[in-house]
């Protein structure tokens, strides 16, 4: 069924710390969206907007703030927010009307104008808001979360602070040529160890910045791709689960797990539904995917991504990344776009984006990063208070 | 078993009570992972001390609940003295002092 949805265009402004208001960004993303599908903004039935929460009123109504900016076309609206997967979500959206047969083409928009360092959260007393709570009572910030996970990984599996280092170089290696990449510079092992810890084992070369950006991704009904006869990729999936009781990884912003007493934990972490359920709902599976771009807040967290997307079996990241399996003319390259170590993370663009990079890639337009004969791709993300979001495109 | 203390539904999709007891949790429990803070967090952290001085956290695996719990380290130790596996214990310390001199305590956990 979700084979009726194709994507005819995608668009990014380029990422930065640009200190502009988010819809600038929002705008030119979806400009270049829609020249890229060759379609007019005067085409387009639906736009859903991607929330964002630290730019007042106009990001909490984001689907008509970009409708304004664009000009009003009397096109029907929705605005979505998911934490980090608000871009999958708001493309579910536009899916979903898609296949109800209540529009042809669709515009999804993301954009985000952040504040520098640590992502806080808003102001004001809430004692009953755990992301306030934890920076109150414990002094729980984000990058502390991604450090569990990366010291885990080396007390259980042997992972080592070099094995994390060559993530980021391999990043900023793919990054190189992306012009809408934020950081195009290469990064050696030496760089990431010189840099200093922010959260023990993570250095700040470890820790994915906060940045300005947008995205864009023009959707259609693939009988309306074709009567106009646009090149089209197939959405196969996306996948917003949330996750399964009870939950047994520590999470952003949570104090503690779910109990495992009352129920038994699943074979599956909440981290593993969810591309297994992009994967199911594709009718794929990891060995056809050509390319994969993941959330790598920290370069810890993307080589946890390789088994939760199941390119390998828990504690085999690491050797799937020293094989060289993950970098560009490996088996199956990891974050082409340079991930975000070199974008850095704009919240509601950053899922987008992933899908921006899986549509020029599958495109042969991934100039000086193109992963050769590619045919899938997947995205995987999660968004803070259980948000799944992959999704899965396919020549 | 929620911590913090669940007072509105269980997570739990078998069960629509929304009647709680309080439980006491088990006051050891095993390393699951660990960190520390280099940098002052943002508020609403209340930094305690100027110059900052960082501090460790732990997530601590509780066998018969079933659960993992985050806490702060205890004063005086760091992430050189954990290990994953190790067991700890919960202790109380101070975290801040109010505006109005009231001292706020905290749980922490220290190695054993």
């Amino acid at each position: 069924m979700s084979d009726d949805v194709a994507v005819v265009g995608v668009g990014m402004h380029p990422w930065g710390k640009w200190g502009r208001p988010f819809q600038s960004y929002g705008v030119h993303a979806a400009r270049e969206a829609l020249a890229d599908s060759g379609l007019d903004w005067s085409d387009v039935q639906l736009v859903v907007g991607g929330e964002t929460v630290r730019n007042g009123y106009a990001g909490y109504v984001a689907g008509a703030t970009f409708a304004q900016a664009l000009g009003w076309n009397g096109a029907r609206v929705a605005t979505a927010y998911a934490a980090c997967a608000t871009g999958a979500q708001a493309l579910d959206v536009a899916r979903a009307r898609i296949l109800a047969g209540m529009c042809d083409v669709a515009l999804v928009v993301g954009a985000d104008t952040t504040p520098k360092g640590f992502l806080a959260p808003n102001a004001g007393e809430r004692w009953d808001d755990p992301d306030w709570l934890r920076f109150r009572l414990l002094g729980m910030t984000n990058p502390a979360y991604f450090a569990l996970y990366a010291r885990r990984r080396m007390d259980l599996f042997g992972a080592t602070v070099d094995d994390f280092a060559a993530v980021k170089v391999k990043n900023a290696r793919h990054g190189l040529a992306n012009p809408r990449a934020r950081y195009r510079k290469a990064v050696t092992a030496d760089e990431v160890a010189a840099s200093p810890v922010v959260a023990d084992p993570l250095r700040l070369l470890d820790i994915c910045a906060t940045s300005d950006g947008g995205a864009a991704v023009v959707l259609t009904s693939a009988a309306f791709a074709r009567s106009r006869g646009i090149p089209a990729l197939r959405l196969r999936a996306v996948a917003t689960v949330t996750p399964t009781f009870p939950n047994t990884v520590i999470e952003m912003p949570n104090f503690a797990t779910d109990s495992t007493v009352a129920v038994a934990p699943g074979e599956l972490t909440f981290r593993d539904s969810i591309a297994h359920a992009a994967y199911e709902e594709a009718g794929l599976g990891p060995e056809d995917v050509s390319l994969a771009e993941v959330y790598d807040l920290s370069t810890a967290l993307e080589l946890d991504w390789y088994e939760n997307i199941g390119l390998c079996k828990p504690g085999d990241a690491e050797a799937l990344l020293r094989a060289g399996d993950t970098t560009l003319g490996g088996r199956v390259p990891v974050n082409p776009s340079g991930g975000l170590a070199c974008f850095g993370e704009a919240v509601p663009a950053q899922a987008l984006a992933q899908v921006c990079e899986v549509a020029w890639q599958l495109w042969g337009r991934a100039e000086g990063r193109q992963v050769e004969g590619a045919r899938v791709g997947i995205t995987a993300n999660q968004g803070l208070f259980g948000h799944g979001s992959s999704v899965v495109l396919s020549v | 078993m929620f911590f913090p203390r669940e007072e509105a539904f269980c997570r739990n999709p078998g069960c629509a009570g929304e009647a709680f007891d309080e439980v006491a949790l088990s006051r050891r429990g095993r390393v699951w992972s660990y960190t520390d803070a280099r940098y002052q967090p943002p508020p609403p952290y209340v930094p305690v001390s100027d110059p900052y001085e960082p501090f460790a956290l732990a997530a601590v695996s509780l066998e018969a609940e079933g659960l993992v719990v985050l806490g702060q380290v205890a004063t005086g130790f760091g992430v050189a003295d954990l290990k994953v596996g190790d067991e700890v214990e919960l202790v109380v310390e101070p975290l801040y002092t109010d505006d109005d001199g009231t001292v706020r305590t905290t749980w922490r956990w220290r190695p054993v």
